[in-house]
């Protein structure tokens, strides 16, 4: 028998004996037939040899405790006996115990639950087809989203019954932009101090210092600045639509908005995307300053370069055209990662987990699609020659 | 059940209990012994899963003292194996499943945590424990979030029976299933006290199941906690108790 790790239950351990008298078999249990003891009961039941037993007796007269687990084994050997031909004469066992064997006996003829397996080729295949039916499926219903956007958009602003819904716009534009006024701003300047130094120490071997600022100015204003703006954002808002919509969800708000017959559309999904396209211009906009201010510190500090020297050489080096088209992106950014913020969180199953999987797909969605459509611009612009 | 005849499983000594600045528990003293069912009632946020959850060890009390099995129950890093939560089973409310894994592998952590059983053997006892609690075979393979309401809860009690506790802590165990499954839950945990000598600690608001199953209730009310059998109880000259006991609702379950 087994070490135990018991001492609480001091009981005594239980046993199993096979006694044989030619076709007769009795099996004898003895002691406490518990979840303790049943993996080795269960190794010593399944070893019993059955050959030529015709008749058997189960003598559970000296059981001490028994618990379902114990019962099941009880049961499992009549059963395994009756199975093997032999009939079972005599199955005995303490009154107390007879309620719980009875309902195992009569009620439970089950056979055992087959655990799926998660692992080797054909689950593996199975995962990647399922995969990408899923994000067949997925396209497929955001492109109607998309639709169903565009027709709502386009009623609420040309025929207009009150479904935009103002006072919610202005909180969104409030929380997505004056809110993250502070950690845009710091990282726009950060990001100005990094190209700076690191256009400055390359340009420096060519004697060419002062066309860091250009770098700063092209680099910043016609890409960088909308696209980090973009990501943060996509972080900081996209995620927290699909959080608080699919929070909505599992709580059934939005079963009961329905059935209050108010179009969801307008009071979640319109004022995010749309205070969301309101802000996001503004915050690039920002960016964009706090990025030059970064820049010029650098450039006063690394090149020596005094701030109206660094405003005449910007003024040379970028034009309105630089500045419009990287801002022009920046409601198209928006649009994105409100639909697809607001899309992942109306995807959100009746349950809590499905919130975390969702929120975690809306920002890597949004940001993907972020970058997509920047490097779609950037083909677009130089196609133009813009 | 072959103990000392009041051997004391559950002792909660002077426990204050304040939450969100509210008074919940003014030193409450509670006894439950091996063998019992106790039935846990009171009104609306009296604090009933407040002291479910701080006999379990999940909220750690303002002031008191709490035993299981005569050991203290709040969680420590590092436990023996034979630590009281190998001894008791929790059924939660909403049956606070782990939605990452199918319902038998649910129901085989405890068994994997505590014991040393074969997979065969926790396939056939897995098996055993669906039909005990009366779910479908096939539920096994299916994950919490494609179960209903009742079969969430019917799943979880099955998970809290799995590796056969001494102790079973009942949230609203037949809130929101049908009267015949919540019939057959009660003559279950019957069944179950009878043949293991489960004792089964079950805040529940339902009237047949009290009456069905329970030996002693226990009331909270005006922070305060009342013990004793229904027919004690409805002596009782404090007005919730009455209504509880004696309005409509309670006359009807009572008499039949």
């Amino acid at each position: 028998m087994t070490d135990t790790h018991d001492s609480a239950r001091t009981g005594q351990r239980a046993q199993l004996r096979v006694e044989r008298q030619g076709q007769l078999a009795r099996l004898i249990a003895e002691g406490e037939w518990t979840v303790r003891d049943a993996p080795h009961l269960d190794s010593e039941l399944r070893g019993i040899s059955l050959d030529g037993v015709s008749e058997a007796d189960i003598d559970g007269n000296g059981i001490t405790r028994l618990d379902s687990a114990g019962a099941w084994l009880l049961v499992r050997a009549k059963r395994d006996i009756e199975a093997a031909g032999a009939r079972v004469r005599q199955f005995q066992l303490p009154e107390v115990y007879a309620p719980l064997l009875d309902s195992i006996e009569q009620e439970h003829n089950a056979p055992p639950v087959v655990m799926e397996t998660r692992h080797g080729l054909n689950a593996f295949l199975y995962r990647v087809g399922r995969a990408t039916v899923d994000t067949g499926r997925q396209g497929y219903r955001m492109l109607g989203y998309l639709g169903r956007f565009t027709i709502e958009f386009m009623e609420a602003i040309f025929q207009p019954r009150g479904n935009l819904r103002v006072a919610a716009l202005f909180t969104q534009v409030e929380e997505i932009g004056i809110n993250a006024l502070p950690i845009v701003g710091l990282l726009g300047f950060l990001i100005g101090i990094v190209m700076a130094y690191q256009g400055a120490d390359q340009l420096r071997r060519f004697g060419a210092e002062i066309f860091t600022i250009n770098l700063l100015g092209v680099g910043i204003l016609r890409e960088l600045g909308g696209l980090v703006t973009a990501i943060i954002i996509a972080g900081r808002s996209g995620s927290a639509f699909t959080a608080q919509i699919g929070t909505m969800k599992v709580n059934e708000e939005i079963d009961a908005l329905q059935t209050i017959g108010i179009n969801t559309f307008d009071v979640l999904v319109l004022p995010r995307v749309l205070g969301l396209a309101i802000a996001l211009p503004f915050l690039t906009f920002y960016a964009d300053v706090m990025a030059m201010i970064g820049g010029a510190v650098m450039c006063y500090f690394d090149l020596g370069i005094t701030v109206p020297a660094f405003m005449r050489q910007l003024h040379e080096a970028i034009s309105m055209n630089t500045f419009l088209v990287g801002i022009i992106k920046a409601p198209i950014f928006a649009v994105t990662i409100g639909l697809v913020g607001c899309f992942e969180g109306l995807q959100v199953e009746r349950n809590a987990a499905s919130v975390g999987a969702l929120t975690t797909r809306s920002v890597v969605e949004a940001v993907f699609l972020v970058i997509v459509i920047d490097a779609a611009f950037s083909i677009l612009f130089s196609v133009l020659g813009i | 059940m072959a103990e000392k005849d009041k051997e004391v499983v559950i002792r909660v000594r002077g426990l204050v209990n304040i939450m969100g600045g509210n008074l919940i528990h003014d030193h409450i003293d509670l006894d439950v012994y091996r063998g019992e069912v106790l039935g846990v009632v009171g009104g609306s946020g009296a604090g009933k899963s407040v002291l479910l959850h701080s006999i379990v060890g999940l909220n750690k009390p303002r002031e008191g003292h709490i035993e299981v099995f005569g050991e203290d129950p709040t969680p420590h890093r590092e436990r023996p194996k034979n630590s009281v939560q190998m001894r008791w089973g929790v059924l939660f409310q909403e049956g606070a499943l782990f939605s990452s894994q199918t319902v038998a592998e649910n129901i085989q952590m405890p068994l994997r945590e505590y014991t040393t059983m074969s997979q065969d053997l926790m396939n056939e006892v897995t098996a055993m424990k669906l039909s005990m609690v009366g779910l479908p075979q096939d539920a096994a393979q299916k994950y919490p979030s494609e179960l209903s309401g009742g079969m969430k809860k019917r799943a979880g009690l099955a998970r809290a029976l799995a590796a056969d506790p001494e102790l079973v802590f009942l949230d609203e165990p037949t809130a929101g299933l049908d009267p015949i499954s919540a019939n057959q839950f009660d003559m279950l945990v019957k069944d179950l006290q009878k043949s293991l000598g489960l004792t089964v600690f079950m805040v529940t608001h339902d009237l047949d199941t009290l009456k069905a199953t329970t030996d002693r209730i226990a009331v909270l009310v005006n922070k305060k906690i009342k013990i004793g059998t229904i027919d004690e109880l409805r002596k009782d000259p404090d007005p919730w108790i009455q209504e509880y006991f004696s309005g409509v609702r309670g006359r009807a379950a009572l008499a039949s």
